[in-house]
């Protein structure tokens, strides 16, 4: 079980969060003529990668943010978490 | 029945409480602190079962968690368990057991004769015998294997015990109670640090209390038991025997069994009987101890051949004998400490040494004692069918090739040692990396991956000196990391016995003309044939040769055969073991039962049960619950002697002519405020809402990015930024996330709040013609009339001093109202729908005639929005914008869902307006088309029409919009029926939807 630390609540165990996905998907936006490869990409292709990831985890059963882990898939070290509007170099 | 194998002194026993136990059906005695296995020993019973494959007769061959044999099936206070080793099982009063494996008993095992047909059973044989025919695979070879093979009987009762799961931190976590494990954590528990320490077997002291060691003027077993005593005193320290820990998991997460109970003739008043423990820990000490080798020779699988480590133990802890004639064979210096203690207690042992002229203290020791020893001799074989009687040996050649003159000794035992093999399953397990370390011919922890350190015979360290210095080390500078204290211990003078190398040589050659099993893994009865067959036949990674031949697999693990494996398959391949590598160590590390992983959460504690304030109310009505989610809900209120069936047409039809009330407490109900909230709203359905009016309702859709129908239902503007949502009772939960997710990554720029208040609204469905008759006597203050509260209204209102929201919806497709007050008066707004509902003959609905109501009426629920479904598959491409954007209305394009007989939802009749159609049933053009028949649509929801009096089905149909009119066929080759039906339109009631304007 991960140990995945919440920017707001501190170190909680991986039962309490619900995985979310590619962290680096961007919506496109509202109301934007986009092609269909596009729109495609957005909504089913993802890499699977392995190693480094930037994913989302909500903190479903603590203070229910939406937050950024970056996590290696393979050895499933976190390097850093971070609020859902923070910046990442 | 005398303990004839029971020395007269000795072990750790408690010889004052003797105690009574059965195996198979036979009575015997051994003492408190026995193991079955050292009771059994202690009475000269050495045959306990039956090999998997050949049905070889089998004893002990260990005396803990690696033993390979002796599985018995275990009864104890009415219940059984099988696959209980009896080497970790203590003894209690009244304990029975029995073999596994042997049919019709353990002396006489019709299953044997596959050991003459041996030849027929080698590496391979399943999988290359019982392919053809494949037919015979389920009729004929698999119940004959499955009756012929495997292990104990699972119990089918329910397991009344109770198990339960703890969760802890500790700063450090150290495994086993061996010298490493209790001098790290006595230098860590000294330094402050939160420190648990873990040991599988019920006494603590791990190797000191076989061993003849001296530590700080003590003997090792005195040390122990001090140290012991001193951590148990102090309160940052947990100490658990009868606590294995067998997995280590991600980020330092360690899941341990402590057996509670299992040791007591019956479990005490709530206590459980397992407990699982999971650890988080932020160093892991690993100090597991190492497990001997076997040596590898003919029949070395007799009853009689063991470990020379388990003779050890049984003598020094439960003061028992093994055999009265020992042989002891080694390659090693350990084989000698047995034949000393042997020697001590009366016995002349006979040492078999396959080196040439070894040298050191404790051979010395041996000589000196008389003990008879022969260097650069080896067992051949073992002979003696149920248990030894003799052995064949023969000196062996400096290259090891040649055997010369073979001889027949007598002997009752052959205590084998083949050097020792470092537990380094955590680690492995962990991620660290593991190295060969050729001075001992075994894999030790290399690189770690995560904080653990592996310490003493586990990291392949075998003097007491050098693992006691380590550990203290590794305990102080561990522990000063997480608590910055820095304690220091004084290292205790230690006195023990220094050995000579071990031989590399552990497989002794066949003699000549003869064609001995040498086992390799005991328990699955693979032998270095098999394995020269595997590899013959090409396999040549270890892990194909392991799922080829099995070795390694049964459920001791491979604790005492992987290792040997692994050397034949370098030997045979002129590989360095390191470049054949191991297999993959993976949790658990010992059988761990199924009840401890459940722990509470079984039955009706397999999830929680939520109920409406109305509850109670509904039990006392004789209301029959469903599970709807995690909600209890009615199902429907019985009458006398009604069934299902009459009771929910009684109460649909009590909604269609008078008027019903429906407990809809458990509709997802989120409170949206902020500025933004109907541009949130807007962006979330597929609806406009920019423009709907205070106090006004709206039913609206939403989808996921994919297209796909999320959730339906009506969100109603309480005030200019105040919006109340509802949602389908499965779908609250991820439709509150939903919105968090838009609101907090994708449109943080939107400021609107969501919060759940599903909890705090109680809310009652009055339905029917005759509802509105029933709001004026509820509401006598305020205008329900048509025009005061029209469809799709809100208001705000008071009921009889209780604070109460009025919304004019409908899902039956009456004449309907939801009234929510705070949850708290849930059952006070009941009692008087009820009280004041009785002039216009109001009756509660269950979820039954609910579903009816709303299955006739055409309205789709979560059958039909069930994940594959678009607004145009369910009728509802009429709440799809045309001209603004909204979640996942670019998907909307995509070829499939714009296609042309695309899937649609229809009603279906049967012909004879008799049949019921059951649900999930497919549509099919032809009933006697021949398979596969090819599917036009499924039947999503069936009902009995209350409004027509006749079965009524929803489906989702291919091109449905122009099948209406049309015969099909129904399908349900698991109801064994076909139905010839029409297909009709969706809304079989008031098409026109008058009702609910009415």
């Amino acid at each position: 079980m991960l140990h995945i630390k919440c920017p707001y609540c501190g170190m909680r165990s991986q039962n309490e969060f619900s995985y979310g996905g590619d962290a680096s998907v961007k919506r496109p936006e509202l109301n934007k003529e986009i092609s269909d490869q596009e729109w495609d990409s957005f909504v089913y292709n993802r890499k699977s990668l392995r190693g480094k990831h930037l994913e989302l985890w909500q903190h479903l059963s603590g203070c229910r943010q939406w937050i950024k882990v970056e996590r290696d898939t393979a050895t499933h070290e976190i390097f850093n978490t971070h609020k859902a509007d923070e910046e990442i170099s | 029945m005398t303990q004839a194998f029971r020395l007269e002194n000795g072990g750790l026993i408690n010889r004052d409480k003797k105690l009574s136990f059965k195996f198979n059906g036979k009575t015997y005695y051994g003492y408190e602190g026995d193991t079955l296995a050292s009771a059994l020993i202690a009475n000269g019973v050495h045959l306990v079962g039956r090999s998997f494959k050949y049905h070889r007769p089998r004893g002990f061959f260990g005396a803990g968690v690696d033993e390979p044999y002796a599985i018995v099936q275990l009864y104890r206070n009415n219940e059984t368990e099988p696959n209980v080793k009896a080497t970790e099982q203590e003894l209690f009063e009244g304990l029975e057991a029995k073999s596994v494996n042997c049919w019709p008993s353990v002396n006489f095992d019709i299953g044997a004769i596959n050991n003459f047909l041996k030849i027929f059973l080698p590496a391979g044989f399943y999988y290359k015998t019982f392919m053809w025919p494949k037919s015979f695979w389920y009729r004929v070879y698999e119940p004959f294997i499955r009756k012929a093979a495997g292990l104990g009987v699972a119990s089918t009762k329910h397991d009344k015990e109770r198990y339960e799961h703890k969760y802890e931190y500790f700063d450090l976590l150290i495994v086993g109670s061996g010298p490493s494990g209790l001098a790290s954590a006595y230098a860590a528990a000294k330094n402050g640090a939160r420190v648990i320490l873990a040991e599988d077997k019920p006494r603590f002291g791990g190797s000191l209390l076989t061993s003849d060691v001296n530590i700080g003027n003590q003997s090792g077993e005195d040390w122990a038991n001090s140290i012991i005593a001193e951590l148990k005193e102090m309160p940052n320290v947990v100490v658990k025997n009868r606590s294995q820990v067998f997995g280590y998991y991600d980020h330092n997460m360690l899941v341990m069994s402590e057996k509670v109970s299992d040791h007591l003739p019956k479990t005490k008043k709530y206590h459980p009987k397992q407990r699982l423990w999971y650890i988080r820990a932020k160093e892991v000490l690993i100090s597991s101890g190492s497990i001997e080798r076997p040596l590898v020779f003919g029949n070395n699988d007799t009853p009689g051949v063991m470990l020379s480590s388990a003779a050890k133990e049984y003598l020094k802890v439960y003061g028992v004998l093994v055999g009265k004639n020992p042989l002891v064979f080694t390659n090693n210096d350990s084989g000698y400490e047995t034949a000393i203690e042997f020697k001590k207690n009366g016995i002349n042992p006979i040492i078999l040494d396959s080196r040439v002229n070894p040298q050191s203290e404790i051979i010395n020791e041996a000589i000196n004692l008389g003990i008879n020893i022969k260097f650069s001799y080896v067992v051949v074989a073992a002979q003696g069918y149920k248990k030894v009687n003799s052995a064949d040996i023969a000196k062996i050649s400096d290259n090891k090739k040649q055997l010369g003159t073979v001889e027949n000794i007598k002997c009752d035992c052959i205590c084998v040692s083949g050097f020792w093999t470092p537990t380094i399953h955590l680690a492995s397990q962990s991620g660290n990396k593991t190295k060969f370390k050729e001075e001992i011919d075994a894999f030790v922890p290399g690189t770690s991956k995560q904080n653990e350190t592996t310490l003493g015979a586990a990291n392949g360290i075998f003097t007491l000196e050098e693992t006691l210095k380590d550990s203290f080390t590794a305990g102080q500078d561990l522990s000063k990391k997480i608590t910055n204290n820095d304690n220091k211990i004084s290292f205790p003078n230690v006195v023990e016995k220094k050995s000579s190398q071990h031989d590399k040589f552990w497989c002794v050659p066949l003699p000549e003309g003869k064609n001995y099993k040498r086992f390799l893994d005991f328990q699955n009865d693979v032998s270095v044939s098999d394995i020269e067959i595997a590899l013959k036949e090409g396999y040549r990674s270890i892990e194909h040769v392991k799922r080829y031949t099995t070795l390694g697999m049964a459920t001791d693990q491979g604790k005492t055969s992987n290792l040997n494996g692994l050397q034949l398959v370098s030997d045979i391949e002129n590989k360095v073991v390191p470049a054949v590598g191991h297999t993959t160590f993976r949790p658990p590390y010992t059988p761990i039962s199924i009840g401890a992983i459940v722990g509470r959460e079984v039955g009706k504690h397999s999830k929680p049960t939520r109920k409406s304030p109305m509850h109670s109310w509904h039990e006392k009505n004789n209301a029959v619950f469903v599970d709807a989610g995690v909600w209890l809900r009615p199902r429907y209120y019985k009458q006398g002697n009604e069934t299902l069936f009459e009771a929910s047409k009684r109460e649909g039809k009590n909604v269609r002519t008078n008027v019903g009330v429906c407990d809809v407490t458990t509709l997802g109900k989120i409170d949206i405020k902020g500025p933004d909230a109907a541009e949130l709203l807007n962006r979330v359905y597929t609806n406009a809402w920019l423009k709907l009016p205070v106090g006004k309702a709206r039913y609206g859709v939403m989808l996921r990015e994919d297209g796909i129908v999320m959730d339906d239902g009506t969100t109603t503007r309480i005030s200019e930024n105040h919006y109340h949502m509802t949602t389908t009772t499965a779908q609250a939960a991820n439709v509150l996330s939903h919105l968090e997710y838009y609101l907090q990554l994708v449109w943080p720029e939107l400021n609107v709040n969501v919060v759940s208040t599903t909890e705090q609204w109680a809310g009652a469905a009055i339905a029917g013609p005759k509802s509105r008759k029933l709001l004026e006597k509820l509401f006598p203050n305020n205008d329900v009339s048509n025009e005061g509260l029209p469809f799709m209204g809100y208001m705000e209102s008071d009921l009889f001093g209780v604070k109460a929201r009025i919304f004019r919806i409908s899902f039956s497709g009456e004449l309907a109202y939801e009234v929510n007050v705070e949850s708290d008066n849930g059952n006070f707004m009941w009692e008087k729908i009820i009280k004041l509902g009785q002039e216009f003959q109001v009756q509660p609905y269950g979820t039954e005639a609910l579903s009816t109501l709303r299955i006739e009426m055409g309205h789709v629920a979560g059958s039909e929005l069930d994940g594959r479904t678009i607004p145009y598959d369910t009728s509802l491409d009429g709440l799809v914008s045309k001209k603004k954007d909204f979640i996942g209305k670019r998907s909307l394009n995509r070829e499939a869902f714009t296609s042309e007989d695309r899937q649609k939802i229809v009603g279906v009749v049967p012909l004879d307006k008799k049949t019921s159609i059951p649900e999930g049933s497919h549509l099919v053009k032809d009933a006697k088309a021949p398979l596969p028949n090819k599917k036009l649509g499924h039947i999503s929801a069936s009902c009995w029409s209350v409004e027509h009096d006749n079965p009524f089905s929803l489906a989702i149909l291919k091109d449905g919009k122009n099948m209406i009119g049309e015969k099909l066929f129904v399908m349900s080759p698991l109801k064994n029926k076909v139905i010839p039906v029409e297909i009709v339109s969706s809304h079989y009631v008031d098409p026109k939807g008058e009702r609910v304007r009415s």
